[in-house]
């Protein structure tokens, strides 16, 4: 999308370690416009968060080599000196994390912790002005009784509540682009509800792009325009949300959706699990990533690396996948999976 | 059906203090008020709720892990709230628990073998070691573990394998009754649907009685027969899993199922609509 906001590009991040390079995140490129929201799914080390946080130069040091680039309107994140994303943490991107308590500072009463957030990027406020916009940004995000819960402590506040707290935080300073992972993993799904249901609104009212990182395939139906689809450190498919879900492509986007239970499903369906489970990112299997794993998998998936392409009249933006197969042959095996046929 | 195990008029409180060195009692809070429900023989029995409901709590009540404030624990229809000494070993050897994490659950130190070997050394069984080696690896098998892994550690392996371990201690004294406490919300979705198919595997074969606790409904809904939902230690109402989901009375267990997000696309098989998915 050329409105993009923020924009990563061939993005690779590898660790150092003991066991040898790890290879997290392979070669991957998304963006978001303002007003929008990308949803990348994946599972643990799949290298969905590993991908956010080096956008958000939340990881660089001695053992991470980090190569491609991560466009914030003019600015190239990878290489910005610590003090300039000092000046864009916050101000122009911001992120909220699954457990607002280790964001959250125990010791400091909420409403301090996002005053502080306030007068870091802006000298001039008084003590009394942040205040009141804390009080105000609490009531953004529906903290009932506002006014009295700005000088609660975090572990007085009920999960639902600091994670609202959390978000008030993220958002003290309006920036442009908010990276959500895993926002409401932990909460109760009534809580979750009304948490996704405020990102919603503030996206909109707001007008910032979002990124929402999850590992449940239900919460990014309800949240998402685009989804990507991450496994081993790659995207393997990439698409408009409605159509990833009417029409998905890859193997193992198949294979997410028929191993999650679902209460439209007949009563006593059986579950089809993934075999095996994620590969080493030390030593990735040759070809395919998927491979080891996929039903459909042929000799020559084995040797030849599947690239991120778009499907048959489909645009750069449209439906992009990463297998082997060909389309008519996806189109049967997904119409036949969709009518509850066995592999 | 004949009833394996019951709760009656089941009360737990637990004191609300405030301040550490001068702790000052403010009162009571009811985790579990006045519950009388029953588990019968065979079934698999879905207890749901969100936090702070009480749903853990009952379990451990049920499981003789925990004192009830007042109430009645049954055991085939045996009052066992109070068992203790040789009655609560004979108890502990036929319910048995499985946890959320089992990381927490394992000792670190010890031996993936070792772990499933403990309760053996507990209850005093199979005190061959050779007779008990060959258990633990039969049990290993059976969960689907590769029986070398008796050798390693908890933390050379993924949450899904040390899942199975966790499964594998439960079932090796032969429990009649098994009770999984969240026991796939730390995995990944993949890994949730092969530790779902395995209990219920293991639940044909053993013939086990499962009470499954979870803040998933969609889990519930596709493991269990019969459902209790709770809100704020009470029970809210108890159906089979086909009224419940399909015509729930309750206005929470309406909330509740009206909350989890829904996937869209076909769940096979698919209605006439939906198989005519576009095609781009």
């Amino acid at each position: 999308m050329s409105d993009a906001v923020l924009r990563v590009e061939d993005l690779r991040v590898a660790f150092d370690t003991r066991e040898g390079l790890v290879q997290a995140v392979d070669g991957v490129s998304w963006d978001v416009a303002p007003g929008r929201t990308l949803g990348i799914v994946g599972e643990s080390g799949s290298g969905k968060t590993v991908a956010a946080m080096t956008a958000m130069g939340l990881l660089r040091g001695a053992r991470v080599r980090t190569s491609g680039r991560v466009l914030l309107d003019g600015d190239e994140l990878l290489t910005a000196s610590p003090r300039r994303l000092q000046e864009l943490r916050g101000t122009a991107i911001a992120m909220v994390f699954q457990d607002p308590l280790s964001a959250l500072h125990p010791l400091l009463r909420v409403g301090a912790q996002i005053e502080e957030a306030l007068r870091a990027h802006r000298s001039g406020v008084s003590r009394a002005i942040a205040r009141a916009r804390a009080i105000e940004l609490l009531e953004l995000v529906a903290i009932p009784d506002a006014s009295r819960r700005v000088d609660a402590y975090p572990h007085e506040l009920s999960g639902g509540m600091r994670q609202r707290a959390m978000i008030a935080m993220a958002l003290a300073n309006e920036p442009r682009v908010l990276i959500a992972d895993e926002p409401t993993t932990a909460l109760d799904v009534t809580v979750q509800r009304q948490i996704l249901a405020l990102l919603r609104r503030l996206r909109d009212e707001l007008g910032m792009a979002m990124v929402l990182i999850t590992h449940d395939l239900g919460v990014v139906a309800e949240t998402a325009d685009e989804v990507a689809v991450m496994y081993a450190g790659r995207i393997v498919e990439q698409a408009p949300a409605a159509e990833l879900f009417a029409a998905p492509q890859h193997p193992y986007t198949w294979g997410l959706l028929r191993s999650m239970p679902r209460l439209d499903a007949p009563i006593g369906a059986e579950l089809v699990p993934i075999p095996g489970r994620p590969p080493s990112l030390v030593h990735p299997p040759s070809g395919c990533r998927f491979h080891p794993r996929c039903p459909y998998v042929r000799e020559r998936h084995r040797e030849v690396d599947p690239p991120l392409e778009p499907l048959v009249g489909a645009g750069a933006d449209g439906h992009r996948v990463a297998c082997l197969l060909s389309e008519p042959e996806r189109r049967a095996i997904w119409t036949r999976l969709a009518q509850g046929a066995p592999e | 059906m004949t009833e394996l195990a019951a709760v009656e008029r089941l009360v737990k409180r637990f004191p609300l203090t405030r301040g550490v060195m001068f702790r000052r009692r403010l009162g009571d809070v009811a985790a579990v008020d006045d519950v009388t429900l029953s588990v019968q023989d065979g079934e698999s029995l879905g207890i749901v709720g969100e936090t702070g409901s009480g749903k853990s709590t009952l379990a451990r009540i049920l499981l003789n892990l925990l004192e009830p404030t007042s109430g009645v624990v049954r055991w085939r229809g045996e009052d066992v709230t109070h068992a203790r000494g040789a009655r609560l070993a004979e108890l502990r050897r036929a319910r048995q628990l499985v946890f959320q994490d089992p990381a927490g659950s394992l000792n670190p130190r010890k031996t993936v073998g070792a772990a499933v070997a403990d309760p053996f050394a507990i209850h005093g069984l199979l005190p061959e070691r050779a007779a008990r080696a060959r258990r633990v690896a039969e049990l290993l098998e059976q969960v689907g573990l590769d029986a070398a892994l008796a050798n390693r550690y908890p933390h050379e392996l993924s949450g899904g394998m040390r899942q199975r371990v966790g499964i594998a201690r439960a079932i090796a004294l032969g429990p009649e009754l098994l009770v999984a406490d969240e026991p796939v919300s730390a995995l990944d979705v993949s890994i949730q649907a092969q530790i779902l198919a395995l209990l219920r595997t293991l639940q044909r074969e053993l013939r086990l009685t499962l009470v499954l606790i979870s803040h998933d409904l969609a889990v519930v809904r596709h493991m269990c027969t019969r459902v209790a939902v709770m809100q704020h230690g009470r029970l809210v109402e108890v159906g089979s899993v086909e009224e419940l989901f399909r015509a729930p009375r309750e206005a929470y267990t309406r909330e509740l199922l009206a909350a989890v997000p829904r996937i869209p696309g076909p769940a096979a098989p698919p209605s006439a609509q939906s198989s005519s998915s576009s095609s781009t």
